[in-house]
């Protein structure tokens, strides 16, 4: 087995009595205290996360706007630097390579990719850039992140770093020194991603440490995700999961001139889906986990992606990736748990409303 | 440190066990809830459900993770601690205090195959290694 890898924080993790794991190729803090109130404090107030374990890759070049738009679904024809779009790289038969952001830089695209994807999406991308001119560069090891999640996340950059983040607009980004900003997350709720080398990373989460902000593991940052309805790679996406299939339809521009998967996802959207990924809420508190499987009268029509009973609301909820025809909110359904069977509701995949800061 | 009570008996699922007069409480060790973390669910027989030692009875549920429950006793279940329906975090609060099923025993020699609390701190120090 390959040796894990270790971000620039990991010292601070073990000092930090951080419980550790194995996540994506890396050893990973899961918790600190307990995932319930690290949970809270990104809901209430807000926390940190080392994600420095995310992949960037840059591609430049005088081909890249176009290359970037060949193996992207979304857009990136016209995005004026400071603009960052979300969306996904497909396979040609319309599965999903990864999901990711993508920075628009001055000369440069920046793809930050799932820390598991990471030498997978870096390979992709150089085949695909075979006969372009573009240059595609792996610079994950160099770089840092720290999210910074919450209602309070502004604030607390101005305190503990002495950044003023409010004129930055959702989804932008800008240079702050060495450090790149972007008012992103995966929380569903307002914060920062800061990226920079492993020595300003370093400072920064002192910094914000001193401050007071909470530490946060990878517990809570997937029950985060989960109760807004984001996507895990690997749970709700993957090689044989159209982001359609996910509901992440809007991200896939199928009236751009050509990316790969263009083809496959246009007729699978008129074809009409197969399966769609949708949300359970359960009666009980029994807890559907990934690969439960969903029936009705006993015969399966589909299998849990991501299941909790969630922290914000107390409900056991999932989702599930089910037949089309059952994917229909209000449908009646019931979940295998272990030897029983628990009766449940299909219902939209958000089970808590995001707080965005849209300025 | 794990905090180990004397008086009960365990098993290497890290369940314990307080018998007596032929009825046994069940319930999980300290070192088992530090383990789990938040314990969010539990999953328990109903009554009158037979138990066989060392079989699975029901499950405790974390924020992350399910993990099955082991009978460290064969018998009859005679109640199940409603109140961890309505608060399954006790078992966090309190591990000790707070059992999971009362079970009548139905082969009283299977308590000799149980550790005790010095037995059991020894286990556990050695699966720390």
């Amino acid at each position: 087995m390959e040796e894990l890898k270790k971000t620039c924080l990991y010292d601070s993790h073990i000092a930090l009595g951080a419980q550790m794991s194995p996540f994506g190729g890396f050893m990973m803090p899961i918790q600190y205290s307990d995932i319930i109130s690290e949970h809270n404090a990104v809901r209430h107030a807000c926390g940190m996360f080392d994600v420095s374990h995310m992949g960037e890759i840059f591609v430049s070049g005088p081909d890249a706007e176009r290359f970037a738009n060949h193996i992207f679904t979304n857009d990136v024809s016209g995005m004026i630097p400071g603009k960052i779009l979300y969306g996904m790289m497909l396979y040609p038969d319309g599965g999903t390579v990864d999901d990711l952001l993508v920075y628009r830089l001055p000369q440069t695209f920046l793809f930050v990719v799932n820390a598991a994807n990471i030498d997978k999406d870096f390979a992709w991308m150089k085949q695909a850039a075979e006969g372009w001119n573009v240059s595609v560069e792996n610079r994950s090891e160099e770089w840092g992140e720290i999210a910074l999640q919450g209602p309070e996340a502004e604030s607390m950059a101005a305190k503990a770093l002495g950044m003023d983040l409010s004129d930055l607009v959702f989804y932008t980004f800008k240079e702050v020194g060495n450090v790149l900003v972007s008012r992103t997350g995966y929380t569903g709720e307002d914060g920062f991603e800061f990226y920079a080398s492993a020595e300003e990373i370093r400072r920064i989460w002192d910094a914000l440490l001193s401050a007071g902000t909470v530490p946060c593991g990878l517990g809570c940052r997937d029950t985060l995700r989960f109760e807004v309805g984001l996507p895990l790679y690997g749970h709700e996406l993957g090689e044989n999961i159209s982001p359609l299939e996910a509901g992440l339809g809007i991200f896939v521009k199928l009236d751009k001139e050509e990316f790969i998967g263009k083809e496959a996802t246009a007729a699978l959207k008129a074809d009409g889906l197969k399966r769609k990924i949708v949300g359970i809420e359960l009666e009980d508190k029994a807890i559907p986990r990934s690969g439960y499987p969903v029936e009705i009268d006993g015969r399966q029509i589909g299998e849990v992606t991501t299941g909790y009973n969630s922290i914000s609301t107390g409900k056991s909820v999932c989702m599930a990736m089910l037949d089309a025809e059952f994917a229909v909110p209000g449908t009646n359904v019931e979940i295998r748990i272990r030897k029983k069977t628990f009766p449940g509701k299909v219902c939209k995949k958000r089970f808590y409303d995001k707080n965005y800061k849209r300025n | 440190m794990s905090k180990i009570i004397e008086g009960l008996l365990y098993s290497e699922s890290h369940e314990w066990v307080r018998a007596e007069n032929g009825t046994a409480e069940i319930g999980i060790t300290d070192y088992a809830q530090k383990s789990l973390g938040n314990i969010v669910y539990v999953d328990m027989p109903d009554e009158d459900d037979e138990v066989s030692q060392n079989e699975e009875f029901g499950a405790v549920e974390s924020v992350k993770a399910a993990s099955d429950l082991y009978s460290p006793v064969s018998g009859t279940v005679t109640e199940k601690n409603d109140a961890l329906e309505d608060e399954p975090g006790l078992l966090n609060k309190d591990p000790y205090g707070n059992w999971i099923i009362r079970v009548s025993l139905s082969d009283l020699s299977e308590l000799d195959s149980l550790m005790d609390a010095a037995a059991y701190k020894e286990f556990l120090d050695k699966e720390a290694h």
